[in-house]
């Protein structure tokens, strides 16, 4: 195995362009400018509706270099199924030169995946499309204003999960994205995080090379979702991963693989305390978060076969 | 009664609660998602529930289960909601159950401009699902009306057992106005009718003379079937035509029976007119201060403006009409209440300013509109 990626062997070429109306420290920002990085430049990109959409797109400016199609809210991976599928015919019938590699990524929020778009996801996994649809997961619907999705975590606060005397914020877990997508016996499913870029380009990098579908799940940290300064996105990110929050791994042909081991985890506290959504948490509650993820802990490190994720340091 | 500084989202809130709604579902859309986060606040506190689904088609379908439990239930959504509502919404109508969809309108089609004002979702409330029906349909033009005609819409979807949509749009969803709001007792609400009849002698879909079948809910004693295939009385799945006959006519005219309580206008700048606009919703204040213009500039302009866009009771239209030398319908789409009004009046006198705007239609645009036909 060659040396590790570092930040130094990402392409300079950037093909995400500035200019956007992104938020200051969007975590989504930082994770399209680095996915793009490592697409091929004949890439078709198909894109759900939600924040990155809307803010990338406003006339008469554009962000993506490569080729773009927006669709609906709920059909990103039936869209892309189609464009996909479209291309093999069109070799088939030699309209196309049968070594032109033409790829496919969807890309869609988490209320667009886990949510309304998951029959569109499942169909696109069980058909076997050559698509790699990743999926920005900033925890809620923030495009409408901070609505809770189905990867809204345990105790966060949104406007549909208020806190009062009746309600305390999220009271159910968050969907396990991975788990479903697996379900479909896929290929390739990973984990990425805007603190580790390397590993993100890395892995789209890897997913690219892999046929069939593939599924990754990135962490996307939101300023006005989450309640944060905007210069403590990557902080967020990498106290995510240091806390078991969230663990960078991917799982290529049913063998998993850690890419960032934790020898030693910080409590589920010092993630939870930088972001105002979790403001209102009761001690219990962070026990219970912190055994929800010492849970997820124990379950990887029996797929990996040993401790790549250490307990929390006392 | 008590006065509060509200928008016309939570005015629309407000009213269901008066009206004793008690269970919301929905899924974020702009701009009527802050119905939904602002009884995500206030339903729990007074024994109601909110939930969020996760889609457009589960909310509506969550409304209608939660019908036939007995509970009065609404969703609120925006026009791409609404399309993906259409098949349930087919679903309330034949199996009368009484339930509240308010329509916030957007600019489309498709995504469109999510943020901004539309009136174009005239023709896909009143006839976007397939099957023969009429759905109620009341369009608000102010927070106070937001919150009187929900109470309206709950009233009549109880008493007809019947769908009723609401449909608002974005101007008047973040319109902030003092609106008075009743206290229990200060305004009339209806509950659906319950079968007096003993539970082995109940035929749910056995209608009364007023053409409603009363409605036992689930737990009750009685036999319920809730039956989206053509039935009879009983509810029994029949493919004969007199079945379908006579389940289709009765569910049409249970509503059609009702217009003159349904359809409502109200007419600004009396009787002495020779011009007459036409418009509805938001559109309509625009609307009225162009007539003022047109008043002071001695042009004899009246406003004529519908509260009720389904059932129409034409008569009432055409008696307006008929005063009026020409009649301008004036609408924030591509001319949609226009085809109406042409049915109503003399085809020639009726001339349609579609505005398609993405705000409030400015009163100049439809003072210019209307001067050039003088």
């Amino acid at each position: 195995m060659s040396r590790a990626l570092t930040i130094r062997d990402l392409p300079r070429e950037e093909r995400f362009a500035p200019g956007h109306r992104m938020c200051q420290g969007c975590g989504a920002a930082i994770l399209m400018r680095h996915i793009t990085k490592a697409l091929p430049k004949d890439t078709i990109i198909v894109q759900a509706t939600g924040c990155v959409e809307v803010t990338t797109t406003l006339y008469p400016e554009t962000s993506w270099m490569n080729p773009w199609l927006h669709i609906a809210f709920e059909n990103a991976a039936a869209g892309a199924s189609g464009v996909e599928a479209a291309i093999k015919v069109l070799k088939k019938k030699g309209q196309l030169p049968p070594g032109k590699e033409v790829r496919v990524v969807a890309i869609g929020g988490d209320g667009g995946t886990f949510d309304i778009g998951i029959q569109a996801l499942s169909g696109m996994l069980e058909r076997g499309h050559d698509i790699l649809y990743i999926v920005y997961d900033n925890e809620a619907y923030m495009n409408t204003g901070i609505q809770r999705s189905g990867a809204t975590p345990f105790g966060a606060w949104t406007t549909t999960t208020p806190v009062g005397k009746v309600w305390h914020g999220e009271w159910r877990r968050k969907k396990d994205i991975i788990g479903i997508a697996l379900a479909h016996r896929v290929p390739y499913v990973a984990t990425v995080n805007p603190a580790y870029l390397p590993d993100l380009y890395a892995k789209v990098s890897k997913a690219m090379s892999i046929k069939g579908p593939k599924l990754i799940h990135a962490f996307s940290p939101c300023v006005p979702g989450w309640r944060y300064e905007p210069a403590l996105t990557i902080t967020i990110a990498k106290m995510a991963v240091q806390t078991g929050m969230w663990i960078n791994y991917e799982i290529e042909n049913g063998v998993l693989n850690v890419t960032t081991p934790v020898p030693k985890r910080k409590p589920v506290r010092e993630y939870l305390k930088l972001q105002g959504r979790f403001r209102h948490l009761t001690d219990e509650e962070i026990n219970t978060i912190q055994k929800f993820v010492d849970e997820q802990v124990a379950y990887i490190n029996k797929l990996a076969g040993k401790e790549v994720i250490g307990p929390v340091e006392a | 009664m008590r006065k509060s500084f509200i928008s016309g989202n939570i005015a629309i809130a407000e009213g269901a609660i008066t009206a004793g709604m008690r269970f919301f579902a929905g899924y974020p859309i702009t701009p009527a998602s802050d119905i939904m986060e602002y009884l995500a606040e206030r339903l729990p506190e007074i024994g109601g529930v909110v939930t969020q689904f996760e889609d457009e088609i589960a909310s509506i379908n969550a409304v209608v289960g939660a019908s036939w439990a007995g509970v009065k239930s609404m969703t609120a959504t925006s026009g791409p909601g609404f399309s993906l509502m259409l098949e349930a919404l087919g679903l309330a109508v034949i199996t009368e159950t009484p339930l509240v969809v308010v329509d916030v309108m957007r600019a489309g089609p498709s995504t469109g401009v999510p943020t901004k004002t539309s009136q174009s979702d005239v023709m896909q409330v009143r006839y976007g699902a397939h099957g023969d029906y009429v759905i109620p349909v009341f369009a608000p033009w102010s927070a106070q009306e937001a919150y009187d005609l929900t109470i309206k819409a709950f009233n009549v979807a109880e008493s007809l057992r019947t769908p009723v949509i609401l449909l608002s749009d974005a101007v008047i969803a973040h319109l902030w106005e003092s609106v008075l709001l009743a206290e229990p007792g200060e305004v009339e609400v209806i509950n659906r009718k319950k079968p007096s009849s003993p539970p082995d002698e109940y035929l749910p879909y056995k209608p009364d003379n007023d053409l409603v079948p009363p409605m036992a809910t689930f737990g009750e004693g009685y036999n319920v079937i809730v039956e989206s295939l053509i039935h009879d009385e009983r509810g029994f799945y029949r493919q004969d035509r007199e079945a379908y006959r006579n389940l289709v006519k009765r569910i049409v005219n249970k509503v059609l029976s009702r217009v003159d309580s349904l359809f409502e206008v109200e007419a600004y700048y009396g009787d002495d007119y020779k011009y007459l606009l036409v418009s509805f919703g938001s559109t309509a204040r625009s609307a009225l201060a162009a007539a003022r213009i047109l008043r002071k500039s001695g042009i004899k302009a009246s406003l004529l403006r519908l509260k009720t866009l389904s059932p129409l009771k034409l008569e009432t239209l055409r008696k307006y009409c008929d005063e009026a030398e020409k009649i301008f319908v004036v609408e924030n789409n591509m001319g949609k209440l226009v085809h109406d009004v042409e049915r109503a009046a003399e085809n020639d006198k009726v001339i349609s300013l579609p505005l398609l705007d993405l705000e409030i239609p400015e009163p100049k645009d439809i003072v210019e509109g209307v001067r050039k036909w003088l």
